[in-house]
Parts: structure tokens; C-alpha cells; sequence
């Protein structure tokens, strides 16, 4: 046994209480190893070992220029190590799975999941069965935030070896301390980073080492750690650059997929190294970042040249412009323990799989018209609430010339659509959305080519709009009603698949230089807070938040993504923070892991800003695990700014801030 | 442990049902009865999914005994809008209150009770009101700009966001 939490032995019964007195029942007689709670001592020669000869799961390396060298010709170096904790999803709905044995062999399981071909490929992988033999159907999830990218896979073969073994449906669900206790967090980092600038504020050398802590086993960990070292200096240009970074194994429970994946611990290093820097080069922190910003034609860390679709500065511009215009009202004059204080971050995000996770990158989709004008279509990524299947139902509309409402999407399941990868990285928008035009475009040269020979027109001259037919832009006498019979009277399949991959990506693994992902998405979050200097503690009052997302499809669907993700980050910068004590987690409820209420929610203003990526459908990037990421940094730049102060762990509770108030 | 039977006036209809005595009431509602919109997020009142009405006040449903709702009225949600959506509920449409969806069965009935017996709420009653439902999808502003919306008499037609 690895770590706290680790499956043992499993126990199938008729009612849960018999289930509860069986697992009770179980004895088991623990050997005592040596463990290891701490990246620190994971490192150390000697140490017991848990992976390998040196306990890291990963390392990977970023070599740029000549950093060393750099530094001795900077006007302002600043150094220093930032901390930060796991964050635990939090997702209302707990695992849950139900394993139902088919006639012929075939082991169906329904869940809440992100991944359905990931469970698939594990429940087989357990049973010894081959895929076709086991389907994967996801139900309606409730919340995943990457909480269900990979971890699903565990209770969905649990649940199926019980099944396969009793022949008899089983259903799995996780109690929320189960959950807690046994599943995926945010992996906990140290973050050590020395930035040196010249007397202009220009960035010219960078080091970082960047450490994660993976828990007892591998799992997403490798490349959690590349996306967190192509982010781990924001959004700037820069030189000259080194990154390292590793993965250590100790006997924590796994850290693993959270909305960001591996870059919100980096990024709040590097935007408060901006402040730090900004504070001794004796510059505005928006100057600073404005002078570094990325912009189309420049190149990142890895030496990628961003060619278009690049909206940092417009982010920075548009969420400045908004606080400027929409001045909050000054803190009570009564209250001069109160003091006010204003951060800002600017970051970015590489939008899908990346080179990291390349081979995974290629979806498929179906779509059928039905012969009544109905649309379904269906593909292998999944709704969990991020509001996938409304911007894909647009896509499909939009893309056939077919209404809204006659769109429904089909429960994504793995014999519907070929393996479609994971449902992670912000992906499904461009991915199935690029899958679903394919699909689309097929359809729409059948239909166009029926209504030109019935219209006696040529295909070209041929448009669709919510479901109206148009012959060179004027209405024609057809109905879509009436093409779709003549389409069946021609015996025309009005079913198509479609399929994409985006461009393949060049990238030296040794060097760490060349391209890691197709586009990337850009935010700028200015936060306002009010610190209580008695207590140390924060009251956010505004976040505003400015994203170039591409292009919106559902802009109300993206409001409610920065919204939510705004919150998220809010935990993470004030209260979230799982405690462990030799490996157990000490605050497995909500009542000791605090999340946002909505009595902590402050003013949250969502700005939308477009730079079309040109590969995206109708010009979009996926973006939906941005709005987390740049929260923290932006709260904690705010506090500091508040109290004149440095602050360098995460969460930033009262203890902390009194503490550093008090220390200086 | 003997059985008892109970009976519960459950959206409108009445229900008698065998419950042990340490029978949960949502266990018995969703297990028992089939009503499965109140949902267990956590089996210990911290996050307010299973939240329904009992006698016109919501109760977290893990926390009382079945038996001690005996002879009451139960409200879930699929007791509420049955002759079409209530004002709250197409509020809730119109601002894209919800995400994932699952805490938005006890967040339905806390705000109906607060339109109840609050006609006017200030935000901050209505962040009040819903505090003791966890959502972690929305970042609760687009659930507390509907319920504000659905409380405006005067403004019959639902604004659309921003």
C-alpha cells in the first residue's frame, strides 16, 4: 500500500449496510515501511525509494539562451521560492459508477466521467477483455474540473470487476470523505525563481526550478509538469531561460488533473515575481508587464513564434479600462484598519493536448439529419457542465444552416464515435467543434448538390440559413422540408462522420525549445481586495476579468466559465488548501475544506476579448480552464499591495498575512 | 429495530412508506419513494443538494429522520413549476444560472422559499438565503442575478445578462 486511501480489498453486497459490516469485517495486518511526506527528503541520497533510483517520476528541462551570463547585466534581480498547496476539486457530485454485465461477454458501465475511452481502456485492461467488449456510456455529470479525467477509471473497474464476478449489476459511489481521501488533488508545488530585468523593465534572464509533488503514483504527473514548464514565465519574452522541473514520488495520494494542470502554481510565481521586480526596478507593475507582453510575431520561452491570434495586451488594456472607468467606492473612513489593495496578472494558456499528449490529439463526430428535419449528432468528448453541448449544437446549426433548436446532442459514449482522447486541456470546443465542420461540410455538399439539380442551379449558388434555402442569396421555392424528401427519394445518406487532428508541433525534448501547443489563450484579471490589518484577513470586492477566448460562440456560456473559474481561483488564493499529517488528509469535509460561499463571492466583471485563431471553428480557442488560473496571483499581488507587503504561499489565509504584516 | 409506517404529503400527493427508525429522509425519498432531485453531495449538511421543503421550510434531508417527518408536507423539486416553470425557474433559464446542474435542485427550493417569505430580497439577503448551498460550477452570480430578477414584479420580462 502506497498511500492513504489505496484500494485493498472489494466488497459487493446486496444492501449497502451488509456492504459497510463486510468491508468492517476485513482484517488487515499492516508491515510498517519507511514513508515519505516530503519533496525535500523524497530528493535526499539515501531516502527510501518509492520510484526508481531518485524518486522522480519526471523531469524536463527548458534551455534558452544563457541565463547566467544574463544576470550579471541586469539593473534588478529578484529571488525568491513560492509555495503552493493541493487544491481538492470540490465537485458537487461524487465518483460514481454502475458496471451492468451484457449477454455476449460485454461489460457495460455508466458514470459520471470526463474520459470515457480512458475508463474504457482501463476497465478492459482489468478484465482482460478487449475494447469492443466493454462500453462506456457517461451520464450526467455533476462537475469534473479534471477531478474525472483519469480518476474515474478506478471505481468504474472496481465496479466491473464486482460485476464480471458476481454476473449482477454493481454500483460503485463514493462517499465525500472517500472521495476526498482517495482521489486526485492539485498538486502541490515549490516554486524557486530568480527573474532579472535591464534598467528599461525588459525581462533578460529567467531561472526556475519547478517541483511538483506527484504522490505515490505517476499518473497524470509527467505531464502535469510539462504544461507548468512551458507556462512557468507567463506570458513575456525572455532570452534567456532555464527551467527545471520534476516530479517527485512520495506516499501522498496522487496529484493529478485540476483546471490549469500544473501552470496556476507556476503562474502565481511568476506574476508575483513581476511585482517583486516591478517594486525594485521602482516601475508601475502594469508598465512592466506591458514592456514584456507577448505579442504576434514574438516568441515564447521555447522559442515558438506566436503568428496571430495573440490578445495579451488587448486583455491588459481592456480589463484596465474597465476598473478605470467603474471606479469602486472609496473603503469607509470610519474604518482605517481597513486598507485597500489592487493586483493584477496577466497569463496564458496553451489551448488543447499540446505536443506532451500529441498522439491523443484527433476527435471524431457524427452527425445525422433525420428525414422529419431533426438533427443528431454526437462525439467523444464530453458535457460536464462547461456548456459543450450548447456551443457544439451551435456549430452544427450554424454549419448545416439548420435552427437551433432542431440540434440534440447524443449521451457521448464510446461506440457512438471512434476514440476521441480525453475531454480535458479546453479542448472540446476546437477539437469537436473542427470534428462537427467536417461532418457538417460533407452534409452540406449532399444537400447543396440535391437542392441545386431540383432548383436547376449550380451547388455553389446554394446557401442554408435556419433552415431556409437560399439560390444566389435570394429565398428559393424549397423548403428544407422538401429537400429532405427529395433527398430521400434519391436515396442520399444524410449521415456523415467527421474527423480532425490539429497541425503536428516540432519540439526538442532535450533542449526544451520549439512549439508546445497550436494557439494559446491570453487573460488579464484585475482583483480588488480590503484587508483587515488587525486580523489579516481578505475581502476580495471585484474581479475583473478580461479573456481573449478567440472568438465566443455562447458568450453567456463564457461569462459563466470566468465566472466560475474566478471562484475556484478565489479558493485557491484564500481558503483552499488540504491538510496532510504522514500522509492523511486531516480536512475531508466541507466543513474544514472551505470553498466559496455565496456570501464570499465579490463583484465578478467578465470581459470577452476576440483575436480569432484561424484553425479554431468560427475563429474560437478553447479557454475554459483559464479563469482559474490567474485569480491567486492577482488576489495576492492586491494584498501585498494593500499592506505593503511580500507574500509567497498560497492560500493567503489571516494567519499568513497577519504574520508577514507583523515579521517585516 | 421495528419498522414503522409513515405518511407524507409529498408534492401535493400523500405517500405512507415502512422506514426503520434510523432511515434517513433522503434515503427514503430517493430509495423508497423514487424522488431523486434532492441529491447527496455529502451526507452530513455541509452542501445543501438535498435540500427540500418540510412544512414550508427547507431542511437539509440528510440530516432528519424520516420518521420525524411523519404526518408532514414535502416539497422537492419535482413539485415545484408543475403547471409550467415558475417566474424563478425561466429566471434561471434566461441567466444561464447553472453548470454542471447538480446543486441546482436544493438552490431551487431555498430561493422559492425566500420569495416566499421575502417578496423583495437585497442581494445580500439572497446570498443569505443560498449560502448553505455549495456550487462550485457558476461562482453563484448568475443564480443570484435571477433569483433578484424573478423577484421584480415590475420587470415581468426577464433581462437578459449584461
Amino acid at each position: 500500500m502506497r498511500y492513504v486511501g489505496e484500494a485493498l480489498a472489494l466488497v459487493a453486497a446486496a444492501t449497502l449496510a451488509q456492504a459497510r459490516a463486510a468491508a468492517a469485517a476485513v482484517v488487515v495486518q499492516y508491515e510498517e515501511l519507511p514513508a515519505l511526506f516530503d519533496m525535500a527528503a523524497a530528493r535526499q541520497p539515501g531516502a527510501p525509494q518509492l520510484y526508481k533510483e531518485n524518486n522522480i517520476f519526471k523531469e524536463l528541462h527548458i534551455t534558452r539562451g544563457d541565463p547566467a551570463a544574463a544576470f550579471a547585466h541586469c539593473a534588478a534581480v529578484v529571488a525568491h521560492t513560492y509555495r503552493t498547496p493541493p487544491q481538492e476539486h470540490a465537485y458537487l457530485e461524487t465518483q460514481g459508477m454502475l458496471a451492468v454485465p451484457q449477454p455476449g461477454g460485454v461489460m457495460q458501465l455508466y458514470g459520471s466521467m470526463q474520459c470515457p475511452f480512458y475508463v474504457r481502456d482501463g476497465v478492459a485492461a482489468v478484465l482482460g477483455s478487449t475494447l469492443g467488449a466493454t462500453q462506456i456510456t457517461q451520464t450526467s455529470t455533476g462537475g469534473a474540473f479534471g477531478g474525472k479525467e483519469d480518476v474515474p477509471s478506478l471505481p468504474a473497474a472496481h465496479a466491473a470487476l464486482l460485476a464480471w464476478r458476481t454476473r449482477r449489476p454493481v454500483r460503485l459511489i463514493y462517499e465525500r470523505d472517500e472521495d476526498i481521501i482517495c482521489t486526485s488533488k492539485r498538486h502541490a508545488a515549490v516554486i524557486r525563481s530568480k527573474y532579472g530585468a535591464d534598467r528599461d523593465g525588459l525581462l533578460r534572464a529567467v531561472e526556475i526550478e519547478y517541483l511538483v509533488d506527484g504522490g505515490a503514483y505517476a499518473t497524470l504527473s509527467p505531464i502535469v509538469l510539462f504544461r507548468g514548464v512551458v507556462h512557468a514565465a507567463g506570458p513575456y519574452r525572455c532570452p534567456n531561460v532555464r527551467v527545471d522541473g520534476y516530479a517527485v514520488a512520495t506516499n501522498h495520494v496522487p496529484a493529478g488533473a485540476f483546471r490549469g494542470f500544473g501552470s496556476p502554481q507556476v503562474l502565481f510565481a511568476a506574476e508575483r515575481q513581476m511585482d517583486e521586480l516591478a517594486r525594485q526596478l521602482k516601475l508601475d507593475p502594469v508598465e512592466l508587464r506591458r514592456r514584456n507582453l507577448l505579442r504576434a510575431g514574438d516568441a515564447t520561452i521555447t522559442g515558438q513564434t506566436l503568428h496571430a491570434s495573440v490578445g495579451a495586451t488587448d486583455t491588459l488594456d481592456t480589463a484596465l479600462a474597465y476598473v478605470r472607468e467603474h471606479p469602486l467606492a472609496p473603503p469607509p473612513a470610519n474604518a482605517p484598519h481597513l486598507k485597500y489593495g489592487r493586483g493584477l496578472s496577466t497569463i496564458y494558456y496553451g489551448v488543447g493536448l499540446g505536443v506532451g499528449g500529441e498522439y491523443l490529439a484527433r476527435t471524431g463526430a457524427t452527425i445525422q439529419i433525420n428525414h422529419d428535419g431533426s438533427v443528431v449528432f454526437a462525439v467523444g468528448t464530453t458535457e460536464i457542465g462547461q456548456g459543450m453541448k450548447t456551443v457544439l449544437a451551435q456549430i452544427v446549426a450554424e454549419a448545416l444552416g439548420v435552427p437551433f433548436a432542431s440540434v440534440e446532442m447524443l449521451p457521448t459514449d464510446t461506440t457512438r464515435v471512434p476514440d476521441s482522447g480525453p475531454t480535458v486541456a479546453s479542448r472540446a470546443t476546437t477539437m469537436s467543434g473542427n470534428a462537427l465542420l467536417h461532418a457538417a461540410g460533407q452534409l452540406r455538399e449532399r444537400l447543396n448538390a440535391v437542392a441545386a439539380e431540383v432548383l436547376g442551379r449550380a451547388p455553389l449558388q446554394i446557401s442554408l440559413h435556419h433552415g431556409q434555402i437560399f439560390a444566389d442569396g435570394a429565398p428559393a421555392a424549397l423548403s428544407f422540408a422538401q429537400l429532405l424528401h427529395e433527398c430521400a427519394v434519391r436515396r442520399v445518406s444524410l449521415s456523415a462522420q467527421g474527423w480532425h487532428h490539429p497541425r503536428p508541433l516540432k519540439y526538442d525534448w532535450q533542449t526544451g525549445q520549439g512549439d508546445t501547443y497550436v494557439v494559446f489563450s491570453f487573460a488579464t484579471n484585475i482583483a480588488e481586495v480590503l484587508v483587515d490589518e488587525r486580523t489579516g484577513a481578505t475581502t476580495v470586492l471585484r474581479v475583473t476579468a478580461a479573456h481573449d477566448v478567440g472568438k465566443a460562440i455562447s458568450p453567456a456560456g463564457v461569462e459563466g466559465q470566468i465566472e466560475g473559474g474566478t471562484l475556484q481561483g478565489i479558493g485557491y488564493a484564500l481558503t483552499e488548501e488540504i491538510v496532510q499529517a504522514n500522509g492523511v488528509i486531516r480536512n475531508p469535509h466541507f466543513s474544514t475544506y472551505i470553498i466559496p460561499t455565496a456570501c464570499d463571492m465579490p463583484e465578478l466583471v467578465p470581459l470577452i476579448v476576440e483575436h480569432p485563431f484561424p484553425d479554431g471553428p468560427f475563429g474560437a480557442k478553447g479557454f475554459g480552464e483559464q479563469p482559474l488560473m490567474g485569480v491567486a496571483p492577482a488576489i495576492a499581488n492586491a494584498v501585498c499591495n494593500a499592506l505593503s507587503i511580500s507574500q509567497y504561499e498560497l492560500p493567503l489565509t489571516p494567519e499568513r498575512v497577519w504574520a508577514a504584516l507583523h515579521s517585516a | 429495530m421495528t419498522k414503522t409506517t409513515i405518511t407524507l404529503k409529498i408534492n401535493g400527493a400523500t405517500r405512507t412508506v415502512d422506514v426503520e427508525p434510523s432511515d434517513v429522509l433522503i434515503e427514503v425519498l430517493r430509495d423508497k419513494l423514487g424522488i431523486k432531485s434532492p441529491k447527496i453531495g455529502c451526507d452530513r449538511g455541509d452542501c445543501g443538494t438535498c435540500t427540500v421543503l418540510l412544512n414550508g421550510q427547507t431542511v437539509r434531508s440528510c440530516l432528519v429522520l424520516a420518521v420525524e417527518a411523519d404526518g408532514g408536507e414535502i416539497v422537492t423539486l419535482e413539485g415545484i413549476g408543475t403547471d409550467g416553470l415558475t417566474p424563478l425557474q425561466k429566471a434561471f433559464i434566461a441567466h444561464n444560472s447553472f453548470q454542471c446542474g447538480f446543486c441546482a435542485p436544493g438552490v431551487t427550493l431555498a430561493a422559492t422559499e425566500l420569495l416566499r417569505k421575502n417578496a423583495q430580497p437585497t442581494r445580500d439577503e439572497i446570498k443569505e438565503a443560498i449560502a448553505g448551498n455549495l456550487c462550485r460550477c457558476t461562482g453563484y452570480t448568475p443564480i443570484i442575478d435571477a433569483i433578484e430578477d424573478a423577484a421584480k414584479p415590475a420587470n415581468k420580462k426577464t433581462k437578459a445578462k449584461k
